[in-house]
């Protein structure tokens, strides 16, 4: 066992929540450890649409969660606008929606405090030639995208700065508690296998799914309804808006522009395992059918991937409710389990949206602060008035934009030519990482990897610049070989039409021109 | 809706085929190559334009013709090039290439002075170092106005009907080439009536400005929508004329009103009918008497995306006694007004290498080649005369009346360094 840590504050998860009450925390001047068994975003958060929730996908069906939306749309612009591309969206109804719910959906976003301004479907059209034609009504809300790797990179770079540190890749076993308070908790390094102490005054349990099961061990109920949602991402962008079916929530019924791609979803299917992420291929069918609705065109457009994230929803003790996964609050619960299970200094705070992570690590830290005893500090909200954030947004030419200031000779190269991604951009990160960086932090942090060809070119060529930083050639092999495992299992239920031709060629070069050294590895 | 264009980004394998056989990206680093440029790039545009690498795509439509997955490489790559942004001088110098026939409508009324001026070393420095239009590149003379008198004036002969278009440069620079093509068809039975002198608008289009190609293509829609109705094919005998008619008015400008998708429907290369003619037996191939001249033929890029073969070539073979060698190069540079700007005169040359030197290494009497622009540079080049296949046909019947003033051919030569 390494050496024994401690701080103020552990939180486990590193989830848009955890690193949302890490970075809150650090902010308020704690001492704060993040422990996460995977990486950043590992969880739901490397896995959810996108969106930047406008609110108006619950104004009728959550208006609490309506309101916390459109407030905490706006408080994210202003923390991390470089996560953000401030595309704004549109509601719209196609012929033989319920007309009743585009007529109510003014009033219902006024009175949850929303946004909305009803167009024409005419100006709609213009405002986005890629909509379907047919709509019978459309309102305009600020949606925007979100890039997560890129928000959580931020968040706890400043948490990092201040102080916070951040452990990837640590689980948390098991907890030490003294009678009935919690001292902190016993973590595993999973590239070593040690383990690792930490004690703090106060755990923070923001393991979204799984924080049903982390209370377990800590001996507290917490009642995790986990609910599968499906997203299937297209190859390039159908729409620059966000599009969201304005109809009562259901399968499919957002398309969202994220970076070069359009991804739509999603589903709504309780699982038993949060682990669970499997993905059917009548799922997938379903998606791209619902998206040919919004967007005439996308049914035969060509699919880049499927995945599949699982919903934290939160059900309190003794809650109503059959289980249908639709109707239960996408609100966030604050759970002090010395009130509700009776153990000291552990909280959990879980539910919600991404959208709303600064408001739940605002109030997880509210609660920390009051557990260890400190005076009260402003939150963020209130430190904004003083220092307004001028926002800037990223924009989809940008990675265009730096590509083109370096062309021409040989200043640079691009490895990654779907994203754009330049070798001065590759070298840097490995650079800075020491070596000590696979093909999967490459594709997170700069998006290699990600664009149509999914790796088939880039991921030799950056294994190549890791390996000449690095100096070790048979890591960066497997490292390889793990990233074109994983890159297939994200391909399987879409592998038609242009995609499989992609993947023939890609499999080819892996199999063939370009297969690593040593005895061939199976690809899934 | 989704645009049929962007939509077909979705092909590409990233496979590279495309920048193998780019001849702009063979010889310069100055563009990064159809794929970067194209589907790839395509992914990031929205808004403003952020990239001006795409400017370097000569828009031969090399990539667009190779790519085995049909991604409209070239089509993409003419749009973005329209979106760059421009300097007033920039703009001032594209319109001067790209508005093709007011610039021919008023030199064309003093040709004298405007071949001095443009025959003038002088001149083409200021020219070059004002307008940005290359000091050396090949700028064709201005035909004397009683040549282009004697075409327009030119009866349509008996037969079967066709309209013969034949936009800028029969107009203005080579009204002998329309005498030789209706004459040529008249000896088949066509009776070619003479189309209005009018620009196709692909100037225009790959100069930037789309509204005015849109209003060329529009009106002459309109002027020949009557024939059209009655299903008299149209002719035309410049490569980029029935380019612009058959498709990109549709593939680049979006087009797609009735007129002209039918006038597309009604438009041939005069090459691909004149062939047509001859597999339907129609064609008189015994009047064909034999030229015993060493003759190098090479199809233009923008022929080759007609995608009907090499129509031309075939028509050649007839002609007993001419021994023709066939290019194995792709393209000669040029690419329409491309190789006239002054940041893009050394790399067209650059381009067209290959051919000028497979030229020279073949000895050929002549050069024929379809499109007159890329004639004006191989012979700029070269130094080999060169010229439109037809006018080897028209030889070959032994008709006469139209007859090719020589002293442009010399003088193209004397404007070499
Ligand atoms: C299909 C789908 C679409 C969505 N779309 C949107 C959207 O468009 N906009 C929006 O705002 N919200 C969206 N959401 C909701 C949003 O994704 C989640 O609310 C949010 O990501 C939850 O973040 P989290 O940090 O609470 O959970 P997670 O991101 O799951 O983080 C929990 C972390 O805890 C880690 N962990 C678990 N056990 C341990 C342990 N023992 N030790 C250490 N670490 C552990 C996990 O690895 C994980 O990384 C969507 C959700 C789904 C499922």
């Amino acid at each position: 066992m390494t050496q024994a840590l401690s701080a103020d504050v552990l939180v486990i998860g590193g989830g848009s929540t955890g690193v949302g009450v890490a970075w809150e925390a650090t902010r308020r001047g704690l001492s704060v450890i993040l422990a996460e068994r995977s990486n950043l975003a590992g969880g739901t958060s490397g896995r959810f649409h996108g969106l930047l929730h406008s609110g108006g996908r619950y104004v009728v069906s959550d208006p609490r969660s309506a309101s916390e939306c459109a407030a905490e749309n706006k408080a994210l612009r202003s923390i991390a606008p470089q996560a953000i591309e401030d595309t704004g969206g549109l509601f719209v109804s196609l012929e033989g929606d319920d007309p009743a719910y585009a007529e109510g959906f003014p009033l219902a976003c006024e009175r949850a405090g929303v946004e909305a301004v009803a167009m024409s479907p005419a100006e709609a059209r213009s405002a986005e030639p890629a909509v379907n034609p047919g709509i019978q009504a459309a309102f305009w809300v600020p949606d925007a995208s979100v890039d997560v790797w890129r928000l959580l990179g931020i968040l706890s770079a400043q948490a990092a700065e201040g102080g916070a540190k951040i452990l990837e890749h640590h689980e948390v076993v098991s907890f030490e508690q003294e009678g009935q308070r919690v001292l902190g908790a016993r973590l595993k390094d999973s590239a070593t296998g040690e383990t690792r102490w930490v004690s703090a005054q106060v755990v923070v349990n923001a393991t979204g799914a799984w924080s049903g099961r982390v209370a377990a061990m800590a001996g507290c109920e917490v009642e995790i309804l986990a609910s599968r949602g499906v997203m299937v991402a297209f190859a390039d962008r159908l729409s620059h808006l966000a599009i969201n079916r304005c109809i009562r929530p259901s399968d499919g019924d957002i398309v969202v522009p994220i970076r070069t791609v359009s991804v739509i979803g999603t589903t709504d299917v309780a699982v038993a395992d949060p682990d669970d992420t499997t993905v059917a291929p009548e799922e997938v069918a379903a998606m791209v059918a619902a998206a040919d609705q919004l967007i005439p065109g996308a049914g035969s457009a060509r699919t880049l991937r499927a995945w599949a994230g699982v919903r934290p929803l939160y059900r309190p003790p003794g809650g109503a409710g059959s289980g249908a996964t639709r109707t239960v609050s996408r609100a966030h619960a604050l759970v002090d389990h010395a009130t509700q299970d009776g153990v000291e200094a552990f909280v959990t705070i879980t539910g919600g949206k991404l959208t709303t992570l600064r408001l739940m690590a605002e109030e997880a830290v509210d609660l920390v602060v009051a557990k260890i005893g400190l005076p009260a500090t402003p939150a963020f909200v209130e430190a904004l008035e003083e220092k307004p954030a001028r926002p800037a947004y990223f924009r989809l030419p940008d990675a265009l934009a730096h590509r083109e200031s370096v062309w021409g000779g040989d200043r640079d190269a691009v490895v990654c030519e779907c994203e754009g991604v330049l070798r001065s951009d590759v070298v840097a990160l490995v650079a800075a990482a020491r070596g000590r960086i696979g093909i999967g932090d490459l594709r997170r942090s700069l998006r290699v990897g990600m664009g149509p060809c999914q790796g088939g070119f880039c991921s030799y060529r950056c294994a190549g610049l890791i390996a000449e930083a690095a100096q070790a050639a048979e890591a960066v092999t497997e490292d390889l070989v793990e990233f074109w495992k994983e890159r297939f299992k994200g391909t399987a239920t879409v592998s038609f039409g242009a995609q499989a031709r992609q993947e023939i060629l890609d499999r080819w070069l892996y199999a063939s021109p370009l297969a690593p050294p040593g005895e061939p590895v199976a690809l899934p | 809706m989704r645009d049929e264009v962007v939509a077909s980004t979705d092909g590409c394998v990233k496979c590279t085929i495309c920048e193998q056989a780019c001849p702009v990206a063979a010889v310069t680093d100055l563009f990064p190559g159809p794929k970067y440029v194209g589907p790839q790039a395509e992914r990031f545009r929205h808004g403003d334009s952020v990239d001006r690498s795409v400017e370097y795509c000569s828009g031969c439509g090399a990539c667009s013709v190779v790519c085995p997955q049909g991604v409209a490489v070239a089509e993409l790559n003419i749009r973005a090039r329209a979106q760059i942004p421009r300097s007033r001088r920039e703009t001032l110098r594209n319109l001067a290439l790209g508005d093709t026939e007011s610039v021919a409508r008023l030199a064309g009324l003093v040709p004298g002075v405007a071949n001095a001026l443009l025959g003038n070393r002088a001149v083409r420095r200021v020219a070059q170092w004002l307008a940005g239009v290359h000091r050396l590149a090949p700028l064709p003379a201005f035909a004397p106005r009683r040549s282009v008198r004697s075409f327009w004036t030119k009866s349509p002969g008996e037969g079967v009907p066709v309209v013969y278009f034949p936009g800028c440069s029969t107009s203005w620079y080579e009204p002998w080439l329309g005498e030789m093509v209706v004459a040529v068809l008249e000896r088949n039975g066509i009776s070619a009536q003479i189309a209005a002198g009018r620009c196709c608008g692909l100037p225009a289009q790959s100069n930037g400005f789309f509204g005015l190609a849109a209003r060329r293509v529009a009106r002459i829609a309109k002027e020949l929508g009557a024939p059209v109705a009655k299903g008299t094919p149209v002719l035309a005998s410049s490569t980029s004329c029935a380019l612009m008619l058959m498709s990109e008015a549709k593939d680049v400008l979006g087009i797609e009103s009735d007129p002209v998708l039918r006038l597309a429907e009604a438009t041939w290369d005069v090459s691909e009918f004149l062939l047509d003619l001859h597999r339907q037996g129609r064609l008189d191939q015994k009047g064909l008497s034999p030229i015993s001249r060493r003759v190098y033929y090479h199809p233009p890029c923008q022929q080759r995306r007609h995608l009907s073969g090499r129509p031309a070539l075939e028509l050649l073979a007839l002609i007993p006694g001419v021994e023709i060698i066939e290019s194995t190069q792709y393209c000669c540079g040029i690419a329409g007004t491309y190789g006239l700007k002054a940041e893009k005169y050394e790399v067209a040359m650059e381009v067209g290498r290959g051919l000028f030197s497979e030229i020279a290494d073949s000895s050929p009497e002549v050069v024929a080649c379809d499109s007159e622009t890329c004639r004006w540079q191989i012979t700029h080049a070269s130094g080999v005369p060169s010229v439109h296949p037809v006018e080897l046909l028209y030889e070959s019947y032994g008709l006469s009346g139209a007859r090719r003033p020589l002293r442009q051919d010399a003088k193209r030569k004397s404007a070499r360094r």
